[in-house]
């Protein structure tokens, strides 16, 4: 119900602007439209059928997406495998903390995981933190992006505190970030074959071209006397050390996953996959998981169930309201702008 | 009580000394020499200052009595000598120490600005909290974004506030520089010099010429009048339209303009004060003038500033008080800058938001700090020390701080000041609310409280010129019984009373004769031979026209000799006496003898109650009264004619007791009025005439459409009782008799006076329950006295009444009368043309002036000036009531907008550790909050509701404004929510729609961005009521600009958010996730909205359906017809009905009980007085 009220409005008035001979030095506003708050304007009003009509368009558009989102994201095949409290040694469960902190034990651990499904390629490697707080405000923000970018900038460490520089000088890359660099590594047995892992373009193309420098190499890293986690190749530049580049950007929540790399083969349902892993990051002092995900992807993304799911409820609920309306129209109708309903139009004598 | 006790020991001092002078050698001026120098190059100055000692001996030995008294004087003189000035006259070289006549109005000076200004600024609690804000920010631990995100912002607002504030005072600036700059003719150095107002010094003799405004108060001393009088209009003053008379003081009687120039002499007047009815001067002219004598000086003898002088040729006066000590001056009053309710109601609410916050804050920096010790330290990746700094405690919480900081919307204060200006933009361009008479558009200097137009709830309106158009029509009369004038409403063109007058019927003839003489009016014959009369009253002048144009037309009037030419021939006649009119005599009478028949003749003339007593016995004066009745329910003004033939002796035997009288010193007045009342009995009535006194176009309908609105109406006025109560009835202010009644307050003395208050205020508490319409009347004698003492008596009668008329009250009162309804908590509009409304205007919260005849006073002094009464109508009704809806939307959606955003961070807050990370950038924040959201809702200001046809026909529907139900707790608390809930959609949509490997900081922090902004773009058409091109522009565009901009950003590389929005429009997930934010945002949303609107309607939706339902063309007609006959007895009884406000606006109330102003007001916050909530008798408590 849209009544384009403004044609009529603005011919009514224009007649009191006519008819005078224009005056000169006259003080009368000009008219405009606009001045005269006339311009047309449609005014839509909550009719029943427009807004009953709203909702059983909704609830049509959402619940064929909802199943297609759904399909989509059951068609994703997903190994999930927690292993933190797997690998550690059975005389060590008590003490956690204590075999991550001794470098001296040997952190290699090999867990077997089951295709479900066929996978095909590619195939994203995640890890998988819980509990770990990568967008800690104290975190989020030691770092240093202009000594990232370009050598020019390598004594700049301002932001990077508590980890900017060591007795030999400013540490590139500085910060907590890069000084708690994700230090597991995974390898995969597919059967009897090794399967490479591909390392390359894990990371954001726009990260490696604009955010991390060609020409900035490691310096004074991970030489203090608490080492946090991995090392880097000093002979790499900052842009190829990817690895450093996928755990720089930040998650805004306290569990996400990170690309460690792709398998660039097809697994076969029931297949079995060796990984042999390096169980070195610390995440027993503070309760956190470690998760290795091996997942396909379809055009939503990984395997994911809210959109499908958000979308058949709200779907549904359209449908649900749209019939209310109806029903409490058909029942209980009642006449629109009817002025007997106006306060001032009732009797008063009743009151 | 002790300010009169001074006034009139004052008095005595004045006095005392001018008896004296009558008695033996003349006193000086007692204290002349205490407080002057002595000036040795004065000559004049010398002589009087060796004449005091030698004379004010013999003074003091004329009698012990005399003596202790003038001791007393001085003692009492010696301890009031401050209060006093001494004016030389025409002496340029001594009068330094007083201000020039430099009017100024302004607020600032170039060098005082800046530090004024932002003085004011900061004395507003918000703009405090964002400089707090702004100055933490400084602090680089505990910030989580730039600080240039508050101090830009910040500094721009400033900006904008301190450029509007200079722009207006320079407006100020400019418009006294008019007034100062006007030419006047000044005497200096003995020759009259054409000099600029505001160099007007005190003691410069002032020259005048007709119809010139009086630049300064001055004291007269000589006019073009050989009587030594000149004619004043003080209408700007006190409102009175009659001419006054003014005479010189008897010391400078018969000086000529020669003379003038070369007076010298010496005024003595108390220092400035703001009665406009009291000067009490004494003035001593040097030699070769008059010698020895102290001449004392009244407020007969001033021309005051602002009055214009009329019918003289030229006056001249001496300058006693200028500048802004002048008495309108003093009483001019500093205007306060005004807060509109809606800004009162959105400090309240920003209070409140900014308690939630400190709540919000403290609770999660607690927790923070306990997450800090327990979880964080075992986190090692974070590696907090084990030892901070002593403040470390407080970081957390200062951070959360400022990461709430937005829930306090810098923006508000930008888009409130933007769209009020063009609030007042739209006032001015206004088309319907130009005036074409006098070719004046409306105009709103203020353009801060549009808003409280449409919450006015009582008008406080002046009378003349403001109601009426100050012009007097004769209309009808009726003559010996028979009515002239009623078929065709104008008596001169009635063919009955021209063949009367043709066929010389006596008692039309001398009904004629009465209407040409007795009166005051000076005929003047111009160059071209026409005759012009000058009239001190309009009444009169109205007369005297209209028995001109039937053919008894006054010529000339040479001292007591008067001339009359009655169809072609010339009669004269002799005025003998003339007894004046008073108010209290309420009639006038001349004696004149008849030069054909040398018959004397009392012709009079006069208020019907003070004219039928006086009839002959057995007089038939039925027809007379019955007319008088008649004319009087048409609003007319009537006098009623009478005339007696008086033998020789009778006259001359009471001439000798008129001539006693007249001289008089003591009750003066009242001697006079016993002596005429001797002569004014057996009259013959001849008859009454009816003059109209127009009332603008539209007055009574403006008023009964405003009061339909619930707007209560008050009438002050300088004027009569009568004619205020005349009027009154004219345009449905009041009702007459079995309709309404009229409780008087009055009395002679004061307890008198309470006694009849006492009595109204009994009435009105019994009647209130009876459709009456009941309005108390009082004069300003009776309101000084109530006011003074009775102030809580009168405060309930002022509540319980709807209707007042206030005759005969000073300026000053009137403001009074404001401030009293504004102590009561009522928001008031004060409406007037003239300079005597000026206080009142500045006082109530909105002012309204009407440039008008009387001068532009009040029009510059006012918050909006209009041409016409009746465009208060729309003032009102269509811009005040859609600038208060406007700003009740934008001010609660910028708070909603910003709390969204902030519960964001909130919520994210709970999954980063409480501590105090920000989800959003500092650039993405400061451009949500000073963009993308501030210009959709900015072209809210083109919204309308409902149409102004329909407001107009419904003005019941500003009741929603008036009480405030648009912008209140409860409908803030419903916006509250709103945020609440859509911040948990957004939030927890984004969070898992982005989760696990697609969690990256900046493409989530830009998801929950973007869906915030699509929500506010579903959120503002949804609350849109009229869409413009404007409107979708803004609101699509808007949207659109949200994405050019963040792509444009996301080509930055050294930006946070590089590449981002590339990435994200790339993705699906984006995209739908989108819009299952907008849907399971808006969904609930549309749903309630839509159930209220059709089966809780309030009566805006249902006007908004029954505009739009039917076809706009079709509907006006056929919905007028059937509203009409509803809406006749709704009119009847609104009108009738003091308590109507039950019916109408209970219903209202019921459907959400606490949604009116002040219920809430007593329950959440403590707003209002509590002791007018328990008032029983409170009209206001709705739902009683």
């Amino acid at each position: 119900m849209m009544n384009n009220s403004g044609a009529s409005a603005a011919g009514s008035s224009s007649g009191s602007g006519e008819g005078q001979a224009p005056r000169r030095n006259s003080k009368r506003p000009k008219y405009s439209r606009f001045t005269q708050q006339e311009l047309p304007a449609c005014k839509p009003i909550l009719t029943p059928r427009w807004v009953i009509s709203v909702f059983t368009l909704v609830g049509i558009i959402f619940v064929p997406i909802g199943l297609v989102s759904l399909m989509a994201s059951r068609d994703v095949v997903e190994i999930v495998d927690r292993y933190d409290s797997a690998c550690v040694p059975p005389n060590m469960t008590d003490d956690k903390v204590a075999y991550a902190q001794n470098a001296a034990i040997d952190k290699t651990c090999t867990r077997i995981l089951k295709v479900p499904k066929d996978m095909d390629q590619p195939i994203y490697v995640y890890y998988q933190l819980d509990n770990f707080y990568q967008n800690h405000r104290r975190y989020v923000k030691s770092r240093n992006d202009e000594q990232l970018m370009s050598a020019k900038k390598a004594n700049d460490s301002s932001g990077c505190d508590p980890e900017a520089t060591t007795g030999n000088g400013t540490i590139v890359p500085c910060g907590l970030i890069a000084w708690s660099l994700f230090n597991d590594t995974y390898s995969f047995i597919h059967g009897n074959k090794n399967i490479t892992v591909n390392k390359h373009n894990i990371s954001w193309k726009s990260d490696r071209d604009h955010k991390f420098g060609k020409d900035v190499y490691p310096k004074n890293f991970q030489n203090g006397a608490l080492i946090g986690g991995a090392k880097l190749d000093p002979k790499k530049s900052l842009s190829e050390q990817e690895d450093l580049i996928v755990w720089m950007r930040t998650a805004a929540l306290p569990t996400f996953r990170k690309l460690y790399g792709r398998i660039e083969v097809d697994l076969k349902a029931n297949d079995t996959i060796t990984v042999t892993l390096k169980n070195n990051y610390n995440t027993y002092s503070f309760n956190g998981k470690k998760k290795l995900v091996l997942s396909t992807t379809s055009w939503l993304g990984g395997k994911n169930d809210f959109l499908g799911i958000a979308y058949l409820t709200v779907g549904g609920l359209c449908f649900f309201l749209a019939t209310a309306f109806t029903v409490v129209y058909l029942v209980k109708p009642r006449k629109l702008g009817d002025p007997s309903y106006l306060s001032w139009n009732r009797n008063p004598q009743g009151h | 009580m002790s300010y009169h006790i001074f006034q009139s020991a004052r008095a005595q001092i004045y006095s005392i000394p001018f008896y004296l002078t009558t008695l033996g050698p003349p006193l000086p001026s007692l204290s002349v020499p205490f407080s002057r120098n002595p000036r040795p190059h004065s000559p004049l100055r010398g002589s009087a200052r060796v004449r005091s000692p030698e004379t004010s001996h013999p003074a003091r030995r004329s009698s012990p009595a005399a003596a202790w008294r003038i001791c007393v004087i001085i003692e009492r003189n010696a301890s009031q000598s401050m209060m006093k000035r001494f004016v030389y006259i025409n002496d340029d070289s001594s009068q330094d120490s007083y201000c020039d006549n430099r009017i100024s109005n302004r607020k600032y000076t170039l060098l005082n600005f800046l530090p004024k200004n932002l003085w004011e600024q900061f004395s507003r609690f918000m703009n405090q909290y964002f400089l707090l804000i702004a100055c933490l920010q400084l602090w680089s631990l505990i910030t989580p974004v730039n600080p240039a995100s508050t101090w830009g912002p910040l500094i721009f607002i400033f900006a904008v506030s301190a450029t509007k504030e200079a722009w207006d005072d320079y407006n100020r600036y400019l418009s006294d520089k008019q007034a100062n700059e006007k030419e006047v003719w000044v005497v200096k150095e003995g020759i009259r010099k054409h000099i600029q107002a505001q160099d007007i010094r005190i003691g410069n003799i002032v020259w005048l010429r007709e119809n010139d405004e009086v630049p300064c108060d001055l004291v007269l001393i000589g006019t073009s009048e050989p009587q030594g009088i000149c004619y004043v209009e003080t209408a700007a003053l006190d409102g009175e339209t009659d001419l006054k008379t003014r005479v010189i003081p008897s010391a400078c009687i018969g000086l000529a303009p020669e003379q003038l120039h070369k007076i010298k002499g010496v005024i003595e007047c108390p220092n400035p004060d703001k009665d406009i009815r009291r000067f009490d001067g004494n003035m001593r002219l040097f030699p070769p003038f008059i010698d020895n004598d102290l001449c004392p000086l009244t407020i007969n003898n001033t021309l005051l500033q602002s009055c214009y002088l009329r019918n003289t040729e030229w006056a001249c006066g001496v300058a006693v008080y200028t500048g802004n000590e002048t008495k309108l001056g003093m009483s001019r009053g500093v205007p306060e800058p005004k807060l509109t309710a809606v800004d009162a109601m959105i400090d309240k609410l920003t209070g409140a938001i900014f308690l939630f916050q400190i709540v919000v804050v403290i609770v999660l920096g607690f927790s923070g700090n306990i997450w800090k010790d327990t979880e964080a330290r075992k986190q090692w990746y974070v590696k907090y020390p084990d030892e901070g700094p002593w403040y470390e405690l407080l970081v957390i919480p200062l951070r959360f701080e400022l990461l709430c900081s937005i829930m306090i919307p810098i923006s508000i204060k930008v888009s409130l000041d933007l769209v009020k200006s063009l609030y007042a933009k739209f006032i001015d361009w206004d088309e319907e609310m130009y005036d074409h008479d006098t070719d004046t558009p409306s105009h709103a200097a203020n353009t801060a409280i549009s808003e409280d137009l449409g919450q006015v709830e009582y008008i406080l309106t002046d009378k003349t010129g403001t109601l009426t158009e100050n012009r007097m029509i004769f209309r009808r009369c009726c003559i010996g019984g028979i009515f002239y004038g009623n078929e065709n409403g104008d008596a001169l063109k009635d063919a009955e009373l021209l063949n009367a007058v043709a066929k010389n019927v006596p008692d039309v003839i001398r009904f004629l004769t009465i209407m040409t003489i007795c009166n005051t009016v000076i005929p003047v014959r111009s160059n071209s031979g026409a005759i012009m009369y000058k009239a001190q009253s309009q009444d009169e002048d109205a007369l005297v026209n209209a028995a001109a144009c039937l053919h008894m037309v006054l010529i000339s009037k040479n001292g007591n000799t008067l001339e009359v030419n009655f169809n072609g021939s010339v009669i004269q006649y002799e005025i003998l006496d003339i007894l004046e009119f008073t108010s209290d005599r309420k009639r006038m009478s001349v004696v004149v003898r008849d030069c054909q028949n040398e018959k004397i003749l009392l012709l009079s003339k006069g208020a019907d109650e003070a004219i039928f007593p006086c009839a002959y016995a057995g007089q038939q004066i039925r027809t007379s009264v019955d007319a008088v009745e008649q004319y009087a329910q048409l609003g007319l003004r009537t006098l009623c004619l009478g005339w007696r033939e008086l033998k020789d002796d009778e006259y001359e035997e009471w001439s000798h007791l008129f001539k006693e009288a007249s001289t008089a010193l003591f009750d003066r007045e009242w001697k006079l009025a016993e002596v005429c009342q001797r002569l004014e009995h057996d009259l013959e009535i001849l008859g009454v005439t009816a003059i109209e006194d127009r009332l603008q176009d539209g007055v009574p309908e403006t008023i009964e459409t405003l009061r339909k609105s619930g707007i209560n109406f008050w009438m002050l006025t300088g004027d009569k009782q009568n004619t205020a109560i005349q009027i009154a009835l004219l345009c449905n202010f009041i009702s007459s008799e079995p309709k309404g009644q009229l409780l008087f307050i009055n009395g002679k003395t004061e307890d008198e006076v309470v006694r009849s208050l006492e009595r109204v205020l009994l009435t009105m508490r019994i009647t209130s329950s009876e459709p009456k319409d009941l309005a108390f009347v009082v004069d300003g004698w009776a309101l000084e006295v109530i006011l003074k003492q009775y102030r809580e008596a009168f405060t309930e009668l002022a509540i319980l009444s709807r209707t007042a008329i206030c005759c005969r009250v000073t300026p000053s009162q009137k403001a009074q009368l404001v401030e009293l309804l504004k102590s009561c908590d009522y928001r008031t509009l004060a409406i007037g043309d003239g300079g005597n409304d000026v206080r009142m205007i500045q006082q109530a919260h909105i002012g309204v002036g009407i440039s008008g005849r009387e001068g532009l006073q009040a029009a510059r002094a006012a918050d909006y000036s209009i041409g016409k009464f009746r465009f208060l109508k729309r003032l009102i009704l269509v811009h005040g009531r859609y600038s208060y809806n406007r700003t009740a939307f934008l001010s609660q959606y910028s708070f909603y907008k910003s709390l969204v955003i902030c519960f964001i961070q909130i919520l994210f807050s709970l999954f980063s550790g409480v501590s105090g990370t920000s989800l959003f950038n500092s650039v993405s924040l400061m451009a949500y909050n000073v963009f993308y959201t501030s210009t959709p809702v900015l072209t809210s200001v083109l919204d309308k509701d409902l149409t102004e046809k329909t407001v107009m026909q419904h003005p019941q529907i500003l009741f929603y404004c008036q009480a405030g139900r648009l912008l209140n707790p409860s409908t803030f608390a419903g916006w509250f929510g709103r945020s609440l809930y859509h911040a948990l959609v957004v939030f927890f949509i984004s969070v898992h729609a982005y989760a696990g490997e697609k969690c990256e900081m900046e493409e989530l922090s830009m998801v929950a961005l973007s869906g915030c902004i699509w929500l506010q773009a579903f959120v503002v058409t949804l609350e849109m009521n009229s869409f413009t091109i404007l409107q979708h522009l803004a609101i699509w565009g808007n949207f659109v600009a949200f994405y050019v901009i963040n792509c444009i950003v996301s080509t930055i590389p050294s930006a946070g958010m590089y590449a981002i929005m590339f990435r994200l429009c790339k993705q699906p997930s984006y995209w739908i996730t989108m819009v299952l934010i907008v849907a399971v945002g808006m969904g609930p949303v549309l749903a309630i909205k839509y159930f209220r609107y059709t089966y809780r309607s309030s009566a805006i939706n249902i006007l908004q359906q029954a505009e739009r339902s039917r076809g706009i063309i079709l509907s006006m007609g056929t919905l007028e017809s059937q509203l009409k006959s509803v809406e006749k007895d709704v009119a009847s009884l609104s009108i009738t009905q003091p308590k109507n406000r039950n019916p109408v606006y209970e219903p209202l109330l019921s459907d959400s009980p606490t949604a009116t102003r002040r219920s809430i007001g007593s329950s959440t916050f403590d707003f209002f007085q509590p002791s007018r909530l328990s008032a029983s008798y409170s009209r206001n408590c709705k739902n009683n």
